[in-house]
């Protein structure tokens, strides 16, 4: 029964891609696929799998706002966006860059390439802190349109800007887990992060900003 | 014991098609005008439905009694044809099943829900609330007074909430429990919800209709048979749901205006 | 030291065995614990259904403990039968018929079927099963709250379930944890279906392409890429509901509603976006109750021939096409909503077109059976009976799908009748022979045939004579969800129902025999050897019941197609997947 301890502590994707460190593990051909193996590795089928399933959810919110606003009652009114929007928009987006780099910076490190943990580890804390701000800039929006009035039930446009944000903002605090579970695993003097955790934190995280702008569309042309 | 199986199977079809075969247990005499279209429509669909259940039925019991217990000793044999034929015979059945049940099958549906109603209607308003029906009729000047959900008064019989005091036009509108509509001629029915969702269903007109709070839903039919017939709620509103019902009163022409006069307010 | 979720070694407490496992066998009998305790439940629930509506008045000893106000003295009250109903309808479409033909027996064999030693997300997986138990839990409470579960049925029409207990009993508290246990039930259903299909894609041995995936496998997967999409769209409808209901959002809920003599706050809101929402989960929803079915008794069927199905790919091909269908039917639900009666045609087609993979699998299943060696256990049995129950339960749909035939048929028990033969018995017929089949290698014991074969005979003539009579009260006009028949044109049909009562009473105390055969065959049967059934695939190669990791330190290598019977030449009448022996080219 093989254990981690054993295991080299960064599995690349496909030995014939080359580059890095000769694999530990013989090449997939010889080998008997099973969860300890890990190749190709579930995390990215999974979180390609969960992103499905998030978008399908928007996709049932966003229907629900179509429907709405063509209710006969007619109540549908406009509201301001509030401006920081647009600067947690910024900050979204810069956060995808900074774990890009982030992500470059720790392949880097774990093969040995030239990067160090301390860099790695510092464009992740960035991406975690900018991750944070949008978050707390969400809610400095909330904030914004409570002081003009605009509560949950105040009217439609006000219910799904709560809505949609605040659903988003929980996925983008799940994201924010799963980062520090990266920097968690890559803490240690022998790193335990594989690649694959690396990507599918990565593909969530950059989701949740295409998601952003998505939804921002929505606000900005349907509230 | 798959032999003993292959024929409960053959006796339970053949049982279960006995009642319909009989009509012991039978939708009651059509009294619409457009009903007929429906009624073919079912007789249809019993046809190819009864044919496909007693095939397939039968089918399982023959081929579980010719193949039960065979051991190492017989070969094994494939369909012929095998799946291909299979898939081919279920295209074309099923294909021309479709072709003819729905392609016919839209125009009864047209006929009920396509057809704007004729100009010469009656237009009569249904209400449904928790747990009753009730209907309004214009009255003489041929209008409907304006609904005020907030002046709903069921102690005082102001069901529909009009406000005659300020609307001329609700001053003369009749409201009654029952729907009585003259025979032959054609009414347009509007369904207005007070509360929650509920359902028009009249078994002999072949109408059914849900009331959904917020639109503004009709549905038009003549009737074409004198007599009374029961409307019952098919949604499920609350707890009085089960006893949610009013009376159909088809009448002749003379009788419905006697009966027209006599609510008049 | 904590290791990634994938690769956990055995577990040594009681409490990591038993309780909280991340070896998806243990989770795959969880779930089946769990669907065993909401079904018979499910069943009490229509037993006192059923009781009341033949006898109104009277009273049942021992409600009222339940309920002093849903059932004063023991005599049901109409508002008590609906909130029955409901929790009846809830129970056994989630509980029963999501959990137990796909989560339980999936969770148990799918993994095993592929040769891997456990599903992708192992601690996933765990969460999966305890936020479904927590879901029930919630579902449960409602019973316990002062007004009782909601009265809106498993479908929680709005504005009826939106607008609190203004509407009436149950619909304040009952109805909030309805919602909250749905809600988590969605939750747990997303992560489950997470995992089967990154297992499926992801961990497949040396050897297993997908062709030489089982059919129970294939139907595992495909019923999880529905249920991925179900739910996800179910899950924000649960939250929207919510919302109405305790934020004074709008979303279902119009204006100018007055109930219990109170104006509703509300204003603009749509009950047919519920309705869409809801049956845009709800549709797929009855597709994933019966795919693991069709897949579980394709898997015995096959085995019980000793011969193959005609196509292993034209099935596949079938499942496949039913999946991609489910999602457009959707609006069959509501052709007399009052929604463009035009999308009624535009709904009515695909749901009759959704008919030719379902004719297709019939054929193919009656085809094969020519030719073949049949073998009559009490898995097998149970899995041609659902071939029966299917084509009975399928040709009514041939009526509902016709908009012009459902302005007759809607909200009649001939409806009722459809979705009880497919999914109340069929799908319920593919639980049972999955576990007549599988028990032996669950448990390590063998379960008693003779048992079994009065479970069947009393539950294939018994369900047929509590369902088939529901299609002619159908036919007859009889309103669905009525807690007692009032009406004048009901009267002549009580004695169909009082017939109906009488059959369900008899067929549910013969599901004792089912539950006293489980249970002492789990202890007393005889003990399983490792293939007992002659079967091909590779969870016949483990021993009964299988080592943690399923495939000890031995990872197999797959070198056969998964329905190897009756093969000319071979030493045997069925090779193995696992086996080296080589196949003579078949001409």
């Amino acid at each position: 029964m093989a254990t981690t301890v054993h295991e080299p502590p960064m599995i690349t994707e496909q030995p014939t891609n080359g580059g890095g460190a000769p694999p530990a593990i013989p090449p997939l051909e010889e080998r008997l696929r099973s969860v300890s193996d890990r190749q190709p590795e579930p995390a990215r089928t999974g979180i390609w799998v969960a992103l499905a399933a998030i978008a399908m959810s928007f996709a049932a919110f966003t229907s629900a706002l179509i429907v709405r606003q063509g209710s006969p009652a007619n109540d549908w009114q406009h509201i301001l966006i509030p401006r920081i929007l647009y600067f947690n928009t910024a900050i979204l987006i810069l956060s995808s860059l900074t774990l890009e780099i982030a992500r470059r910076k720790t392949a880097s490190f774990i093969r040995t390439q030239g990067a160090t943990r301390g860099q790695a580890m510092a464009w992740l804390f960035a991406t975690l802190g900018l991750g944070l701000a949008f978050v707390t800039g969400q809610y400095v929006a909330w904030l914004q349109l409570r002081s003009e009035g605009l509560y949950l039930s105040t009217n439609p446009n006000s219910s799904f800007f709560y809505l949609l944000t605040a659903v988003h903002a929980i996925h983008v605090l799940g994201g924010l887990g799963g980062l520090a579970r990266v920097i968690r695993r890559l803490a240690p003097a022998t790193p335990i992060l594989r690649k694959s955790t690396m990507d599918a934190t990565s593909y969530y995280w950059h989701f949740m900003g295409i998601l952003w702008i998505y939804l921002l569309c929505i606000l900005v042309f349907k509230l | 014991m798959g032999k003993i199986f292959a024929v409960t199977v053959a006796i339970i079809a053949i049982a279960s098609a006995i009642p319909i075969v009989m009509h012991t247990w039978a939708p009651p005499e059509d009294i619409s005008t457009h009903g007929h279209a429906i009624d073919d429509q079912m007789k249809d669909t019993m046809y190819e439905a009864g044919f496909s259940f007693l095939a397939a039925q039968l089918l399982l019991g023959f081929f579980i009694w010719q193949n039960a217990g065979r051991g190492k000793q017989d070969k094994l044999k494939n369909f012929p044809g095998g799946a291909k034929g299979l898939v081919i015979a279920a295209l074309v059945l099923v294909g021309s099943e479709i072709l003819a049940l729905g392609v016919l099958g839209q125009k009864a549906w047209a006929s009920v829900y396509f057809a704007s109603p004729d100009k010469d209607a009656m237009t009569i308003q249904a209400q449904a609330g928790q747990f009753a029906f009730y209907f309004r009729y214009p009255g003489a000047d041929g209008k409907f007074g304006g609904m005020h959900p907030d002046k709903i008064d069921e102690g005082n019989q102001n069901f529909f909430g009009l406000d005659p005091e300020n609307d001329v036009d609700s001053r003369d509108d009749i409201v009654a429990a029952e729907l009585a509509v003259p025979v032959n001629r054609q009414v347009n029915l509007t369904l207005h919800s007070k509360d929650v969702g509920h359902s028009f269903y009249v078994r002999e007109l072949r109408i059914q209709q849900d009331f959904v709070p917020g639109l503004d839903l009709a549905v038009h039919f003549t009737a074409t048979k004198v007599g009374r017939y029961e409307i019952v709620c098919t949604q499920l509103c609350g707890l009085g749901h089960y006893n949610m019902k009013a009376y159909l009163s088809v009448l002749s022409q003379e009788d419905f205006d006697k009966w027209l006069k006599e609510r008049a307010p | 030291m904590s290791q990634e979720a994938a690769h956990h070694g055995p577990p040594t407490s009681f409490i990591r065995k038993y309780i909280f496992s991340v070896d998806h066998k243990v989770i795959g009998k969880q779930y089946y614990g769990l669907a065993l305790v909401a079904v018979f439940t499910g069943m009490i629930l229509s037993w006192l259904m059923r009781f009341h509506l033949v006898w109104p008045n009277a009273a049942i000893p021992g409600l009222q403990s339940l309920s002093k106000v849903g059932a004063p003295g023991g005599v049901m009250t109409p508002e008590y039968y609906l909130s029955l109903l409901t929790m009846h309808g809830t129970l056994m479409v989630f509980f029963v018929l999501t959990n137990a033909p796909f989560a339980a027996f999936g969770n148990y064999f799918l993994p095993i079927q592929i040769g891997a030693e456990d599903m992708a997300f192992p601690r996933f997986n765990m969460m999966s099963f305890w936020v479904t138990f927590v879901a029930f839990v919630v579902l449960m409470s409602a019973f316990f709250v002062p007004d009782g579960p909601p009265i809106s049925g498993w479908t929680a029409y709005a504005p009826l379930s939106a607008v609190g207990s203004d509407a009436g009993p149950g619909l304040g508290m009952g109805q909030n944890l309805w919602a909250i246990s749905i809600a988590l039930f969605c939750i747990a259903s997303l992560l489950g279906a997470l995992n089967f299909i990154s297992t499926t894609l992801d961990l497949r041995s040396k050897g297993m392409t997908l062709m030489r995936m089982p059919i129970s496998t294939w139907a595992w997967f495909i019923t999880s890429c529905i249920a991925l999409l179900a739910f996800a769209v179910l899950l924000p409808a649960c939250l929207l509901l919510i919302l109405d209901r305790i934020a004074g959002t709008s979303f279902f809920v119009p204006g100018g509603l007055m109930i219990s003599d109170r104006l509703q706050p509300h204003s603009g809101g749509s009950p047919l976006l519920w309705q869409h929402l809801f049956w845009f989960f709800g549709h797929p929803e009855v597709y994933i109750a019966i795919l693991p079915a069709m897949g579980i008794v394709s898997h015995i069927l096959i085995n019980s021939m000793r011969k193959p199905l005609l196509s292993h790919r034209v099935v596949i091909a079938s499942m496949l096409s039913i999946g991609f269908l489910s999602y457009m039917v959707w609006g069959h639900h509501m052709f007399l909503s009052g929604m463009n009666p035009f999308s009624a045609l535009v709904f009515s087609f695909p749901t009759l077109v959704i008919t030719i993979p379902a004719t297709i699998l019939t054929l193919i299943w009656l085809g094969s059976l020519y030719g073949s060696r049949l073998q009559i256990t009490s898995a097998s049995l149970f899995a041609l009976g659902f071939i029966s129950m299917f084509v009975s339960g399928g040709v009514s749909g041939f009526f509902l799908a016709q908009p012009s035939i459902d302005i007759y048929l809607h909200a009649t028990y001939f409806v009722v009748g459809h979705f009880h033969l497919v999914m109340g018995v069929a799908a319920i017929f593919g639980i049972f022979a999955g576990t007549y089949f599988w028990f032996p290698k669950m448990s390590g014991h063998m379960m008693n045939e003779a048992l079994g074969k009065i479970h069947f005979w009393f539950t294939f003539v018994g369900t047929y004579c509590i369902f088939m009579p529901f299609h002619y009260l159908g036919l007859a006009g009889n309103v669905r969800r009525y807690s007692s028949f009032v009406d004048d044109y009901l009267q002549p049909l009580l004695p169909v129902h009082k017939f109906i009562t009488i059959a369900a009473f008899c067929t549910g105390a013969a599901q004792l025999v089912f539950l006293f055969n489980l249970i002492y065959s789990r202890f007393k049967g005889a003990p399983a050897p490792d293939n007992p059934w002659n079967a091909t695939s590779l969870e016949w190669t483990v021993p009964s019941p299988p080592p943690w990791n399923n495939f000890g330190d031995k990872h197999p290598v797959v070198y056969h197609d998964p329905y190897q019977y009756g093969v000319e030449g071979a030493s045997a009448d069925f090779i193995m997947q696992d086996s080296p022996e080589k196949v003579p080219v078949q001409s």
